[in-house]
């Protein structure tokens, strides 16, 4: 038995839509994964089909022609209710190298003076907590990381920056995150990655899936330059764990 | 060799686009009027995935350094191919050393340039499709060189080719998007009985209307978007997300446009005006 009620739309002539209850739910995210994961085994032939998970909700995307919307309903729900429990879903833990230095947190003494807490308390506040991603999209590889203690949730700035470095590490709202590539973005930027996420020049150019969990960790100005290097050269590994849901 | 001897506006390596990587925010890319596109390739019997370039507004001007074969398709660009007019929707026999450059537009905004067996470029998570930073470069710039194979033995098939349809096209078909429920009778009025014009803000990666409609309250979470997903904001403005489009969005996905209004709408440039027909 499944423990949620989906919806199934139409979304064009080229996809459809399946939503679980709107909420932001680590059991409703995880029952997306085990669901993705089984029709992308099972059912779906992976040349034709792309599916793109996020938060509540999954999207099947049939690449060459134009689907009929009542038979893949149907399927949709067959397959749901068929799945069973056997789909794991594996998950890694990353382990994400963060400098906080004010060079690269270039709006860190603001966020501490509005949220009234020393810049080593936000620093502490962010890398106690592990985030989890709900989705990857906006930029490639850029990911919505959920989980944000109430106490470093902070507007967007009122005004975005043309340019955001990449790797750099931010606040906003309910949200913390890291830009992928250079671009322009409105977060309030306390850190930087000196290790790329997304690389488009590997076979799989995103190590982190929806569903995984980031941990970010405090490294020293010396130690990022050196990772840096080490990222450049593609010889720096980021440490992770494996977990299964 | 194709060698840029002037880049124009904005011209672009293409295909039929890069699958298999939304779900970690990669775009699918690819010919933005993908009937036009597919024109180029079946005029020269090529395979479906070649490439072609997509060219904006303002053509490049191009030498071939082999002999081989062309065929031009989309909008109207006033090629000449060493200063003699060429149409559109035929194919060229192609000689070293000829020089293909672009004139005035008359219709559309999108031409298109395929060449016998396809254009050979540098092929990143199986397309040749530009889009940085996927790959290195974005668009063509002068001096850069597009590698071909040479051909000669080439014979193009007779065939009938309908030319501009899709240009003198204003009603853009639509379906209704998920969050479609959100819309009353007000939005309703003003989406379907009115004309929309479009706004400078146009790319590859989306297209924004000029006028606004009511705005909304709606909040929802973040999930996937696609070529032809009209996006409504809270102020009431209008996106419709292309090629290049991001992957996944947070605005209300009000409608959605067929595939063959994605190709009608790539055709317009800033000022023109569409209208919604609700399917």
């Amino acid at each position: 038995m499944n423990a949620y009620s989906i919806s199934i739309k139409p979304f064009g002539q080229h996809a459809v839509l399946i939503e679980w209850p709107k909420k932001v739910d680590e059991g409703i995210l995880n029952d997306i994964l085990k669901f993705n994961a089984h029709i992308k085994q099972k059912h779906l032939q992976n040349h034709i089909w792309e599916t793109v998970p996020a938060y509540n909700s999954l999207t099947l995307i049939q690449k060459d022609s134009a689907i009929d919307f009542s038979a893949i309903e149907t399927q949709v729900k067959s397959w749901y209710l068929n799945m069973g429990e056997q789909t794991l879903v594996e998950k890694t833990v990353w382990k994400i190298p963060v400098c906080y230095d004010l060079d690269f947190g270039i709006d860190l003494e603001e966020v501490s003076n509005r949220l009234q807490k020393s810049t080593d308390e936000i620093i502490s506040l962010h890398t106690q907590h592990t985030y989890t991603v709900y989705g990857i999209g906006f930029l490639p590889g850029f990911m919505y990381l959920g989980g944000l203690p109430d106490s470093l949730e902070i507007p967007r700035r009122a005004s975005p920056r043309l340019k955001v470095a990449k790797g750099a590490v931010g606040l906003a709202g309910k949200q913390t995150g890291m830009y992928p590539q250079e671009s322009p973005g409105g977060w309030n930027i306390i850190g930087n990655c000196p290790i790329p996420i997304f690389n488009g020049d590997k076979k799989e150019p995103c190590l982190v899936s929806v569903g995984d969990k980031i941990h970010f960790h405090q490294i020293s100005r010396a130690a990022y330059d050196l990772h840096k290097i080490e990222g450049e050269v593609g010889i720096y590994q980021l440490e992770k764990e494996g977990v299964n849901a | 060799m194709l060698k840029v001897l002037k880049s124009g506006f904005f011209t672009t390596i293409q295909d039929d686009g890069r699958f298999g990587y939304r779900d970690k925010g990669v775009p699918v890319s690819g010919a933005m009027d993908a009937i036009s596109f597919q024109k180029v390739n079946d005029m020269l019997s090529n395979n479906i995935h070649d490439a072609a370039l997509e060219i904006t507004m303002t053509g490049p001007t191009l030498e071939f350094e082999k002999d081989t074969h062309i065929s031009l398709s989309g909008a109207e660009l006033s090629a000449t191919l060493n200063n003699t007019p060429i149409a559109n929707n035929e194919v060229h026999k192609i000689k070293k050393g000829d020089v293909l450059s672009y004139g005035k537009l008359e219709k559309g905004l999108r031409a298109y340039l395929g060449i016998k067996g396809g254009f050979i470029a540098e092929n990143k998570l199986g397309s040749s499709s530009l889009y940085t930073p996927i790959t290195r470069s974005k668009c063509l710039k002068k001096d850069t060189e597009v590698l071909y194979d040479a051909n000669t033995k080439f014979t193009p098939k007779q065939q009938e080719l309908s030319s501009d349809a899709v240009f003198n096209e204003t009603v853009i078909t639509v379906y209704k998007g998920p969050e479609f429920g959100l819309l009353d009778n007000i939005h309703f009025e003003k989406l379907f009985f009115y004309d929309f014009s479009i706004a400078k803000e146009n790319d590859r990666m989306a297209y924004q209307l000029e006028e606004l409609i009511a705005g909304h309250s709606d909040s929802m979470l973040t999930s996937a978007t696609l070529p032809g997903t009209v996006q409504l904001t809270p102020s009431g403005k209008l996106i419709i997300l292309m090629k290049d489009g991001q992957t996944t969005g947070g605005y209300p996905r009000i409608l959605q446009l067929s595939e063959k209004s994605i190709c009608v709408l790539a055709q317009k440039k800033f000022g023109d005006k569409i209208t919604f027909k609700l399917v």
